[in-house]
């Protein structure tokens, strides 16, 4: 369903991804792992339209979008909630979730996905004339997984959903990122520092480390790689 | 008493065309972070359609005077006035879209340059007399001598403030705007194309200065290729002062700057009006750097 082919991205002079390939399936929860400043961020950044790659190629569906704007990825299922949740404080929770479903025209559709999004996330409903910026982290991340559900997508890049949140609401979320997944057939790529929590709901994993991918494999075979264990999973 | 009303009514009328103006300030600072210095040119551009548009209504025979005609006056100042601003980011700003804010803003003060050597190349630099666009009659209430210019002036500014309030409040594209204003990166995740959205807000901006324009040629009846610079910087003031980037911040600086104007202006102090306008803008961003209603970057446009 998507495809990234030797992808290379710089910054200036600084080569962020060198040589990228993975691959994500249908129905699959693919992880991309790695420390602080090795690339995954990027990776999603460049997928979504927001970076342009310098070489290399991305597919989703079978055409190629290297280089496409991120509004036009949007409409054709891509969704990609970003880092630091990037939610409209100054925007209702309602309003964020309409905006969400920007492109989509028909009132029905958009009244059936926002059920569907409170129902996902109930504390969401209860917040919906609350300002976005006054919401806790937690509730944020709810919110902006929902705005990006409701663009209706069947691929959806998640970056560092756990980020700043309690560990009881982290749960909350990955029980709900394995249920979009099991539930709609939602594809997911993952990017998340907690390895631990990632492996366990991901079906494959990529390993990357200063902009290369370093390993690769079924979620249950990385987290037994003596090589990941000591440097992402705090020796355990 | 009397006194002290026919200033506040002068007030409103001057007050609400700063609100008009300082609306397009702020609103292309709050989706672009840069201050858009062709903005008083458009306004300048909104008088001469308006002038050149009478002019040809009366030739071709159409009803002048009337407040239909009027209307329709205003309404193709408006739109063409939106098309010039549209055309100026078009081929002015968004090629730049990247660059740091002094090139964009360099780039602003050469428009505004062009617009106005521009138009005194096409329209001459004398002074014109501008017409009657709308039934003028002195109304005297008392001892309260109200131009009914004046109150057109209020009634019109109203009607847009209202509009552009239920656009950005209560639609699709408003939200929109309000979302690419707090964050454009996300609002291209959701799949907002933000260019068009910056294209929409420079286009509801230049109407509103269109508009301006021709309100503040019917009150001081006549119009020049330089006439926005005064005004536009008033009206820049009146952003700053309410809180750059914020809406009511716009309206709210534009009225009390056109109140402290017209206050001065009845008093002994009538020459320092301009200075006395600048010191309270100092005096406040002393204590409020954010102006009045500016909340530090939340609730942006």
């Amino acid at each position: 369903m998507l495809e990234l082919k030797n992808l290379t991205v710089q910054y200036g002079a600084i080569t962020a991804l060198q040589d990228v390939s993975l691959r994500l399936d249908r129905g699959e929860i693919v992880t991309l792992i790695g420390g602080n400043g090795a690339g995954k961020t990027t990776t999603l950044r460049a997928i979504s339209g927001l970076l342009k790659p310098r070489s290399g190629s991305i597919w989703y569906e079978g055409n190629d979008i290297t280089g496409r704007p991120p509004h036009k990825l949007v409409a054709q299922g891509l969704a990609h909630c970003p880092e630091g949740r990037m939610v409209f404080a100054n925007l209702t929770v309602l309003e964020n979730l309409r905006m969400g479903a920007y492109l989509q025209r028909d009132r029905r559709v958009i009244e059936k996905e926002l059920e569907f999004v409170r129902s996902l996330f109930p504390r969401l409903r209860e917040r919906e004339s609350q300002l976005a910026g006054t919401l806790s982290g937690g509730e944020q991340q709810m919110l902006a997984i929902g705005r990006a559900l409701m663009s209706q997508p069947r691929c959806l890049l998640l970056d560092e959903p756990s980020l700043g949140i309690a560990p009881l609401l982290t749960q909350t979320i990955f029980e709900k990122i394995t249920e979009l997944n099991r539930v709609r057939g939602l594809s997911i790529l993952l990017v998340e520092q907690n390895a631990n929590l990632a492996l366990a709901v991901s079906h494959r994993a990529y390993v990357i480390e200063c902009g290369r991918i370093l390993l690769s494999g079924p979620a249950s075979e990385v987290k037994s790689n003596p090589q990941v264990r000591d440097a992402y999973l705090g020796g355990g | 008493m009397t006194e002290l009303l026919q200033q506040v009514i002068n007030g409103l009328s001057m007050g609400a065309i700063y609100a008009l103006i300082a609306l397009g300030y702020t609103m292309v600072y709050g989706v672009l972070r840069f201050i858009n210095f062709a903005h008083s040119d458009v306004f300048m551009l909104g008088a001469f359609v308006a002038y050149y548009t009478a002019r040809a209504f009366g030739r071709w025979g159409f009803v002048m005077g009337g407040y239909l005609g009027g209307i329709a006056i205003l309404l193709l100042s408006m739109t063409a006035c939106a098309v010039v601003g549209i055309v100026i980011e078009r081929l002015a700003y968004r090629p730049l879209r990247r660059r740091s804010t002094l090139t964009v803003l360099i780039t602003a003060i050469g428009v505004s340059l062009l617009l106005q050597n521009g138009g005194q190349l096409v329209f001459g630099v004398n002074p014109k007399a501008f017409p009657d666009i709308f039934p003028s009659s002195t109304l005297n209430l008392g001892g309260l001598v109200i131009n009914s210019n004046q109150l057109v002036v209020l009634g019109v500014a109203i009607a847009l403030l209202s509009a552009l309030h239920w656009i950005v409040q209560h639609t699709r594209i408003g939200t929109a705007m309000r979302a690419v204003s707090f964050n454009a990166t996300a609002a291209s995740l959701v799949g907002i194309d933000t260019n068009r959205i910056i294209s929409f807000t420079f286009g509801m901006g230049s109407a509103l200065a269109g508009a301006g324009g021709v309100l503040y040629a019917m009150n001081y009846p006549s119009i020049e290729p330089l006439m926005g610079n005064s005004p536009g910087l008033k009206a820049f003031i009146a952003a700053v002062l309410g809180g750059i980037g914020s809406l009511p911040g716009a309206a709210l600086g534009g009225m009390l700057l056109g109140f402290v104007e017209t206050g001065v202006s009845g008093t002994r102090w009538s020459t320092f009006r301009d200075a006395i306008a600048f010191a309270i803008l100092i005096g406040i961003l002393l204590f409020r750097p954010a102006g009045l209603l500016g909340r530090n970057r939340v609730e942006k446009v």
